[in-house]
């Protein structure tokens, strides 16, 4: 972990299993909150053809990537079978005072 | 050690070869394919993927294969099968016994009537060679016309503009995407075409298309003809049921299955583009998909079959087509709705809504720029695989979640 902290949005500015796109340093991500109100972040983009998950559906601890229904764990960025194989780099995220940190 | 065989080398039979080790499979299996390329994904031929067509997007990395003991014969057909004798004869005389046969072998383009076959300038599209010839045709200035307005000859259109080449389409009936899409959204599509340049000619008849050395000629009831550099038969894809056939197993606009993917043949399975299956969820009536996630599903479905479990079908018929920054998804079948309800998501992305007259949600087909009506088109699916009747007023609104609909 690099350690370097970054803001991203205020803790209820991602609905409850939800997920948004937060874009930093050339880099795009997405962050989740779970329906127990955990947040995670992972890569931005599916690790089929490139395409962005803020647009997908979060169901429980799932990511349905919204292009061609690909699946990942967005806790573990663990892939979940066809069309995807590769995994998605997770970071770590924390939350204070109302807002949402993650680690780069 | 059981052997299982896997005939199709497709999206299918490679995805049902993985599953069955995904499932612990530990005996032998033999994946055959007659195309000399790995499986790879079909979809971005008419796409994105044309534009770069050297390079097939695998369905999976080569090594994966020898690392999951896929025994995969590239370049290789099934020339016939011995339902009896569990034996299936290779292109090269080989004979293969089987404890468990699945049949992925796919479709093919159809051929337009009346023309004996494809040359340098008639092409169709199906594989990756296809791809390849199709791709050094599409030059900057290069005229391709396009006989049929379905997905590929309108994707494949697209893709000729952002290559710079000319297209034009011809289409029988009275507008593009008359099977399977609403006319508000095939109007759309036509109409982003024509702001592209591309010609679309809707209620034409061909009479004749013809190969000369420097153009080819399609010819048209009404007298015109139209020169190109190439012409593309888009009209459709046929099941390849020929190996099935000549085995004597029941054909019915495919190779025909049951709700677990059983052919008539004990021990043979069949799935993906080549068969035709009863769908529970819209009466039991039999269809057959030509879409990817199908085939997928399907051969997920199939290794399970073969390894003893006795699934039904039970997924939703989904598909997706992209041109220019459009992307178009459908799930469900609509045919049947007895009424139609539409849902704006802003910036031209709309869903329509197709109902029975219980007012069952039977379909949703949503179109708009990246993947604006994705995710409310996955929520569609769910509700249909529910079998639920929704308030009409909460799918037309679109303030209203449509994942609320499913908690109730
Ligand atoms: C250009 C194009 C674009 C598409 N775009 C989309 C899209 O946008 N969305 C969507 O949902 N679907 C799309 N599809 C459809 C999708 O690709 C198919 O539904 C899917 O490929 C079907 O997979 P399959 O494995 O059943 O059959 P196939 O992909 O056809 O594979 C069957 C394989 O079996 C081989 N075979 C056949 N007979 C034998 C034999 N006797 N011995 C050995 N091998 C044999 C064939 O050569 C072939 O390689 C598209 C298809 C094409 C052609
Ligand atoms: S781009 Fe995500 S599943 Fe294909």
């Amino acid at each position: 972990m690099s350690g370097n902290w970054i803001e991203v949005c205020a803790a209820d500015a991602i609905d409850e299993e939800d997920v948004m796109r937060f874009d930093h340093g050339g880099r795009t991500f997405a962050i989740y909150r779970s329906p127990e109100d955990d947040y995670f972040a992972t890569d931005g983009l599916c690790t089929h053809e490139q395409i962005h998950l803020a647009d997908g559906l979060v169901m429980d601890n799932i990511i349905e990537c919204p292009k061609h229904n690909g699946r990942f764990d967005y806790r573990t960025g663990e892939a979940k079978g066809a069309p995807v194989c590769v995994n998605l780099k997770t970071y770590p995220v924390r939350v204070e005072n109302g807002t949402v940190f993650i680690a780069v | 050690m059981p052997h299982f065989v896997v005939v199709g080398a497709g999206e299918c039979g490679a995805r049902a070869a993985f599953a069955l080790r995904e499932k612990g499979f530990e005996g032998d299996i033999t994946l055959i394919g007659a195309e000399p390329v790995a499986p790879y994904e079909r979809p971005p031929l008419s796409k994105e993927g044309l534009v770069h067509a050297h390079e097939p997007k695998f369905v999976a990395a080569l090594e994966r294969y020898a690392e999951q003991g896929i025994d995969l014969r590239l370049g290789i057909d099934a020339t016939d099968i011995d339902p009896t004798g569990k034996v299936v004869t290779l292109t090269d005389g080989e004979r293969l016994s089987y404890d468990k046969l699945l049949l992925a072998t796919g479709a093919s383009a159809r051929s337009f009537p009346g023309i004996a076959g494809t040359g340098e300038r008639i092409r169709m599209l199906r594989s990756q060679a296809d791809a390849l010839a199709l791709r050094a045709a599409l030059l900057p200035g290069r005229h391709v016309a396009i006989i049929g307005g379905g997905f590929i000859g309108l994707e494949l259109a697209a893709t000729a503009r952002r290559l710079g080449a000319d297209a034009t389409v011809i289409e029988g009936l009275p507008r593009v995407l008359k099977r399977g899409v609403p006319e508000a959204i095939a109007e759309l599509i036509t109409q982003r075409h024509r702001q592209e340049g591309v010609d679309i000619r809707c209620d034409e008849t061909i009479v004749a298309v013809e190969e000369g050395t420097d153009s080819a000629i399609v010819r048209l009831a009404s007298g015109k003809e139209i020169s190109a550099d190439l012409v593309l038969i888009g009209i459709g894809a046929q099941p390849n049921v020929a190996l099935a056939e000549k085995a004597g197993l029941a054909i019915d606009n495919g190779i025909a299955v049951n709700e677990r993917l059983e052919t008539s043949a004990a021990d043979v399975y069949a799935a993906g583009d080549c068969c035709s299956f009863p769908l529970a969820l819209y009466g039991g009536r039999r269809v057959r998909l030509e879409s990817w996630r199908n085939a997928q599903e399907q051969g997920t479905l199939a290794a399970a079959n073969l390894l003893g479990a006795e699934n039904s079908i039970s997924a939703v018929p989904w598909f997706w087509s992209d041109q220019y920054d459009l992307t178009l998804q459908i799930a469900g079948l609509a045919d049947g709705a007895a009424t139609m309800l539409r849902r704006d998501l802003g910036e031209d992305a709309f869903i329509l809504f197709h109902l029975d007259e219980t007012g069952r949600l039977l379909a949703a087909s949503g179109i708009g720029r990246g993947n604006a009506v994705a995710r409310d088109i996955r929520l569609a699916e769910m509700l249909i695989a529910a079998r639920i009747c929704a308030d009409p007023a909460a799918l037309t609104a679109s303030h209203v979640k449509l994942k609320s609909l499913l908690a109730v």
